[in-house]
């Protein structure tokens, strides 16, 4: 009986919404959109490989974003997660919980919306876009990195107390060797992910290859979106296989 | 060797000429990246006064002067999110039941294996673009988008956990005469049901972050509402969305862990 | 010597009734002496030797060495105390993706200052014993090797060697041989029997194999629900005194074991 209810109350909010939907929808646009999806690829095709030695300083300055961001994101998550373990925060009433809430933070809000904030506040260019992968990377460290820390092997570390070591000595030598692995993995993990971020980055200003693509849309050249999809393609799949190549050495 | 009294760990990489070799080749790379900065100095004094701006605007977020533009967001994003999450997870069963190699003939798995590399390649704002170009501005746009990107996730989660079923109550299930579609009823879905629901939830989380993204590009939703705002430098008004974003992923997160635990 | 007086220990909370793990366990171990600690599980073995070095913090009681006390201290006078007692653990407790020498020179942490730890520089003197030790264990050559790549009697004796780094007065041994097959439970046991000669070390050992503490140790100290019910040589284990710690079962096999070895 519950189970009906709550199908009912699903199917009642999916009407609902639909409602919503169907009230900002102009659906004279909807009904010619395979005829706008043909339009766009025939114009798409064929691609206009002339452009692709402009794209060659976009994907470099893209990776550089991804790396840098990766670098500043890993600097300060990685504090970030101690703090917010429970078996390493200094306080559980006031540090952990401004930890978990800066992680929460980050990680609600999309790099593309941080990079939006920063391109208003630095002005556009590749600082904006770096800042903002470090931002959004910081929540993603953190929590998986403080996950892994929770996780420690207990026994290692009080075999490590009862010789007489501080706290900081504690966590040196016998947590962090422990997470490692974990944190190699979070790391590259992340840096591929951000690749994929960063190519974007450009549509609100940030630099890298979304400015180009941002340039292209804007002026309807679509041979050239083709070509800076496939750069973009290319660039995302040399990453994800030197990302994995990583992680399968680590483990 | 017991002589000797000095002893340092041995290093990670064995190999002296590779070890020192990444740490130039890392030096390198670190002073050319940082050398395409182009650090404008004057720029970023004055967005250091637009950056105090925004900070202190979190301490005072303005919901009112905007409050019927952030509110007709909100709900645009949030029926975004759940139309798209319902139709790609719909959508998403058949894809990958058929991306199971355990399950499909070869043609239908490479078929369906296709849908999900396509869809899980392209970044969804890339997407939400072509889209916008098809459907028009609006939050249709954004709920194909969505939708998209679920099937990729959903459809390769769930064949990757059905790939990992436990064979022999699949063959136990077979060898009492049973159709296709009650060795699926009986045998494959008792064994990733759960997993599949708890996944789902997690992915409607996902979602409604990726509505507040979307917008930016004109695929609906309160990301429209929060762009306009930065590019007018009404930063109370931008900080009391994020705010209320940052509320909203949370709520939603916590929901989802409570579900995912009590389906586990 | 340490001294143990009115060792209280209860899980839980602290006025509520509880689980009491110790009820006012009252021991000394004169300088030099191996005392064995027997009982069945969850008698409060385990607990009784962590609440020595405060791993456990005991509800109750005073714990000195050698006259300096234990119990009631801050955290720098505790980590002065636990300077002076070497642990040995059931499954080792090695840091497993750390070196040999690593893992024996951690054992001098409570002497070295954090940035000795982290740079991994200890004082030369502490390598050279480390050597030493090493040499004595029959683990020469092997200081470099990741701790996750030895057998179970090697780590065991990495650990043993951990806890003689730390120059200690008093060895706290938990269940040393209970993850080590019969052949190298014994290895263990003698070799830590030695080393305590020679260093005239005090040690408390938790052993549940009775025959095994009957062979190598002076004297047997019975814990039961928490209580002392035995303390006494080796050969004061009777049947009777068994059941005392352990409950009603025929011990006689037990003891025989013990007399054939002998012979």
């Amino acid at each position: 009986m519950a189970i009906w209810a709550c199908w009912l109350v699903t199917v009642l909010a999916l009407v609902q919404c639909w409602n919503i939907l169907n009230e900002n929808t102009i659906w004279d646009f909807v009904y010619d959109a395979p005829a706008q999806a043909g339009d766009l690829i025939g114009r798409m095709f064929p691609p206009r490989w002339s452009v692709l030695p402009s794209l060659w300083q976009p994907l470099w300055d893209t990776v550089n974003m991804a790396t840098l961001g990766t670098l500043l994101g890993v600097v300060i998550g990685v504090p970030v997660a101690f703090l917010a373990a429970r078996n390493t925060t200094p306080s559980v009433l006031l540090a952990r919980p401004l930890a978990l809430t800066a992680i929460v933070s980050s990680r609600s809000i999309n790099a593309l919306i941080w990079a939006l904030l920063l391109v208003t506040v630095l002005g556009p260019g590749v600082l904006a876009g770096i800042i903002a992968i470090g931002l959004r990377s910081i929540g993603f460290v953190g929590k998986l990195l403080y996950e892994a820390i929770e996780e420690v092997d207990t026994k290692q570390v009080e075999a490590i107390e009862a010789t007489g070591a501080s706290g900081p000595q504690r966590l040196i030598y016998a947590i962090v060797p422990q997470i490692m692995p974990a944190f190699a993995g979070i790391a590259v993990y992340r840096w591929d992910i951000n690749i994929r971020e960063s190519a974007v980055l450009g549509l609100v200003g940030a630099g890298g290859i979304g400015l180009q693509l941002n340039a292209s849309v804007s002026r309807l050249a679509w041979p050239e979106v083709t070509v800076i999809f496939a750069a973009i393609l290319v660039t995302v799949f040399l990453s994800e296989w030197v990302s994995a190549q990583v992680r399968k050495r680590i483990i | 060797m017991g002589d000797s009294v000095s002893w340092s760990p041995p290093p990670l990489i064995r190999n002296p000429w590779l070890r020192y070799g990444l740490y130039i080749g890392a030096a390198i790379y670190l002073s050319l990246a940082l050398g395409t900065l182009h650090l404008n100095w004057a720029r970023l004094a004055q967005g250091l006064d637009r950056g105090w701006a925004f900070i202190s605007a979190f301490a005072h977020p303005d919901i009112a002067k905007h409050g019927r533009e952030i509110f007709e967001g909100f709900v645009e994003s949030l029926t975004m999110t759940a139309v798209a999450t319902a139709a790609g997870v719909a959508i998403s069963l058949p894809v990958g039941l058929g991306a199971a190699r355990n399950l499909v003939p070869m043609p239908v798995y490479l078929l369906c294996r296709g849908i999900i590399a396509v869809s899980r390649t392209f970044p969804e704002i890339i997407v939400a673009i072509l889209f916008v170009k098809m459907f028009g501005f609006g939050p249709l746009a954004g709920v194909a988008t969505l939708a998209f990107a679920t099937i990729g996730f959903m459809s390769k989660l769930l064949a990757e956990d059905i790939e990992d079923i436990d064979a022999s109550q699949v063959e136990a299930i077979r060898a009492t005469g049973a159709g296709p579609f009650q060795v699926l009823n009986y045998a494959v879905q008792p064994q990733v049901m759960a997993r599949f629901i708890g996944l789902s939830v997690y992915r409607l989380d996902i979602n409604f972050r990726e509505s507040a993204v979307i917008g930016i590009v004109g695929a609906g939703g309160i990301g429209a509402t929060l762009n306009t705002s930065f590019e007018r430098y009404e930063f109370d008004t931008a900080a009391s969305i994020l705010l209320m974003i940052i509320g909203i992923v949370m709520v939603t997160e916590y929901a989802s862990s409570l579900v995912r635990g009590r389906l586990r | 010597m340490l001294t143990i007086s009115g060792l209280t220990k209860r899980y839980g909370s602290k006025n509520a009734v509880g689980d009491l793990a110790l009820t006012n366990v009252d021991l000394t171990v004169p300088k030099g002496q191996l005392m064995a600690l027997i009982g069945p599980s969850g008698a409060g073995k385990s607990t009784l030797i962590r609440c020595v070095n405060r791993l456990v913090e005991p509800t109750e009681g005073r714990i000195a060495l050698d006259g300096v006390a234990v119990t009631g201290t801050g955290a720098t006078a505790l980590r002065r105390a636990r300077r002076r007692m070497g642990m040995i653990f059931q499954e080792y407790a090695l840091i497993e993706r750390l070196t040999v020498m690593e893992n024996v020179l951690s054992g001098r942490l409570g002497y070295v200052s954090f940035f000795a730890a982290w740079a991994r520089r200890f004082p030369r003197a502490d390598v050279a014993e480390a050597f030493r030790l090493l040499d004595r264990v029959g683990m020469r050559g092997m200081e470099d090797k990741r701790a996750d790549e030895l057998s179970g009697g090697q780590r065991q004796r990495v650990g043993i060697c951990r806890a003689l780094i730390q120059n200690p007065a008093l060895l706290l041994v938990d269940e040393p041989t209970a993850s080590l097959d019969p052949k190298t439970s014994r290895q263990i046991m003698r070799l830590l029997v030695e080393l305590c000669a020679e260093r005239n070390l005090a040690a408390i050992v938790n052993i549940h194999d009775v025959a095994l503490a009957q062979m190598f140790v002076p004297r047997i100290v019975g814990l039961r629900a928490g209580r002392v019910v035995f303390d006494g040589p080796p050969e004061g284990l009777t049947p009777e005194t068994l059941t005392a710690i352990y409950g009603e079962e025929d011990w006689t096999a037990t003891i025989r074991a013990l007399e054939d070895d002998d012979g």
